[in-house]
């Protein structure tokens, strides 16, 4: 059932254009250590911007 | 003793109410007027629409918090405004009946020092036939907008989940009710746990997927897109969310101005002019916002609404409403302080200030027919401005009525979204994003009108965990729990 995200592509249809993840982004999408670090650094942006928009 | 009246305990009213009450003391009176008798954390509503939490996760009573802040609570709705008082007494008040059980239908004059008008959006889905009446959700659809509507979606999506089961296959249709909606994100959300939520009861391969929207390009939510930071490149929001759809075999169509459902079917009406039909088992569709339609009335009775509201039924703010067309649009037609330009002692924050213009830019349909987003005024910039606005009002009262007055321009603000899917810790995942200015400023970033240093997004389980984070961090600070202040909006 879990088809890889390019099976999903149609020939010449509106999708065609788009970029898709391979294995690897798919995998580091949930792999904990590597999402562990994101989690630091994405707080850190939003705390930025928070802060500027105060 | 000074009263400010609040009218809407939403994000941005129970934020203006909360901090104005913190800042003013027991010396001034602050009046919250809400015909609800419960706070609601909205974003969470999707977990609810696909029951992953229950109501009574993303609700809390107001009552015992307002009691807490010392606060002076009226379960009532708003009905008009009278900001010259009448003939026979100079004081500006407002006119509220009452939805407190008990005291159904009781109308009460409350007179004000200073308003605040945050009533939040009227859901008008009396403006697509069949969507629903005038009074709220019809038959066919089903809405997340509140917690109550979530509730009775999962109900009718779990009626779904059944019959694929069983066998039968089933159509989705998620998206937007109307060529003028808002609120794009919330229905990318839902659409994104519902395909989720099929996965993992392993019903996904009996499922199509379509969504439907105003917008005139994938991605555009409302805010005309926005380019993120990713691998050293600017990418548009249409490539990401095009990607994202594409991943999770989520068909779409876009510049739809949905005109009529009935049972199973939706009509619309795209950017080229050009009608169709889509037919659907399960359907989720935003319905377009509008003013509450409070009246306005001045000291001899007459009807002076067209000059406090506009005629979207928003209050008129310190916004240059005379920008014309998109070619003259400038950042700076945004307004700053949300002061009302008649009446000096009130103002509008979160969805009740009426905007300039739209963000996104308009278009219509060969045949006339308006077909892309207004603005979204909710969530951070929700309770940014409401604050803003609480701290213009508190020093007015505590400083004199000279005191400057506090600003937070929608062009100088960023957000932070996080659109979940999932809702599992470790096998949910989101799109965290962030968007700086939210409305784009092109004189300052000419090309794509923001700062890509702090507009970005990425899918991953940080911003799954984000998420949930900040659920229970708001909802602590909505209910005034230690430290609250120290979390920002």
């Amino acid at each position: 059932m879990e088809k890889k995200a390019e099976h999903n592509i149609k020939a010449y249809g509106k999708n065609f254009t788009t970029m898709t993840p391979g294995k690897f982004a798919i995998k580091l999408r949930t792999c904990k250590i590597w999402q562990f670090i994101r989690f630091i650094v994405i707080n850190i942006k939003m705390l930025i911007v928070v802060r500027k928009s105060h | 003793m000074a009263r400010l009246v609040v009218l809407g305990g939403g994000v941005s009213g129970h934020t203006a109410a909360t901090f104005a009450a913190k800042w003013l003391g027991s010396a001034h009176e602050v009046v919250v007027v809400t015909p609800n008798s419960k706070w609601n954390w909205i974003p969470s509503n999707i977990w609810v629409g696909v029951g992953e939490m229950s109501k009574e996760e993303v609700t809390f009573d107001l009552a015992p918090v307002y009691a807490k802040a010392g606060i002076n609570y009226k379960q009532a709705k708003a009905v008009s405004i009278n900001p010259e008082g009448v003939e026979s007494s100079d004081k500006p008040f407002v006119t509220i009946e009452y939805t407190l059980a008990g005291r159904e239908g009781e109308v009460e004059n409350v007179e004000y020092d200073y308003l605040i008008n945050a009533t939040g959006p009227k859901l008008n889905f009396g403006a697509t036939e069949g969507l629903g009446d005038a009074n709220g959700l019809g038959e066919f659809t089903v809405s997340v907008c509140t917690a109550d509507h979530a509730v009775h979606a999962n109900e009718e999506f779990q009626k779904c989940i059944q019959k694929m089961k069983q066998g039968e296959r089933q159509k989705f249709l998620i998206g937007t009710g109307h060529g003028m909606c808002t609120c794009q994100g919330a229905a990318f959300e839902y659409i994104f746990n519902i395909e989720h939520e099929l996965k993992k009861a392993g019903v996904r391969d009996m499922a199509d997927i379509k969504w439907i929207s105003n917008e005139s390009f994938l991605g555009d939510f409302g805010v005309g897109g926005l380019h993120m930071k990713s691998m050293g490149f600017a990418v548009s929001s249409k490539i990401f969310a095009e990607s994202l759809f594409t991943e999770r075999d989520v068909d779409w169509i876009i510049g739809a101005h949905v005109n009529k459902v009935e049972k199973g079917k939706v009509h619309y009406e795209l950017l080229d002019g050009s009608m169709g039909e889509e037919e659907f088992d399960f359907s989720m569709l935003i319905p377009p916002f509008a003013g509450v339609g409070l009246k306005a009335y001045g000291k001899d009775g007459s009807d002076i609404t067209d000059t406090v509201f506009a005629p979207n039924g928003f209050m008129k703010v310190d916004a240059n409403y005379s920008a014309g067309s998109y070619e003259n649009w400038s950042a700076s037609d945004w307004p700053k302080t949300y002061q009302n330009p008649t009446y000096s002692n009130m103002f509008a924050c979160g969805i009740a200030f009426a905007p300039p213009h739209p963000i996104s830019k308009p278009m219509s349909s060969p045949n006339g027919t308006p077909i892309s987003p207004t603005p979204p005024r909710t969530g951070m910039p929700s309770g940014i401005i409401g604050k803003a606005v609480a701290h213009s009002i508190c020093d007015r009262i505590l400083k004199g009525e000279n005191a400057p007055l506090h600003e937070a321009s929608m062009a100088h603000m960023g957000a932070a979204c996080v659109a979940s899917a999932g809702k599992g810790i470790f096998d949910g995942t989101a799109a965290a994003m962030t968007i700086y200015p939210v409305v784009p400023d092109f004189e300052k970033y000419p090309g794509t009108g923001r700062d890509t240093d702090y507009t970005f997004g990425e899918i991953g389980l940080a911003g799954h965990w984000i998420k949930h984070i900040l659920h229970h961090l708001f909802i602590w600070k909505a209910k005034l729990k230690a430290g609250w202040t120290m979390i920002p909006e």
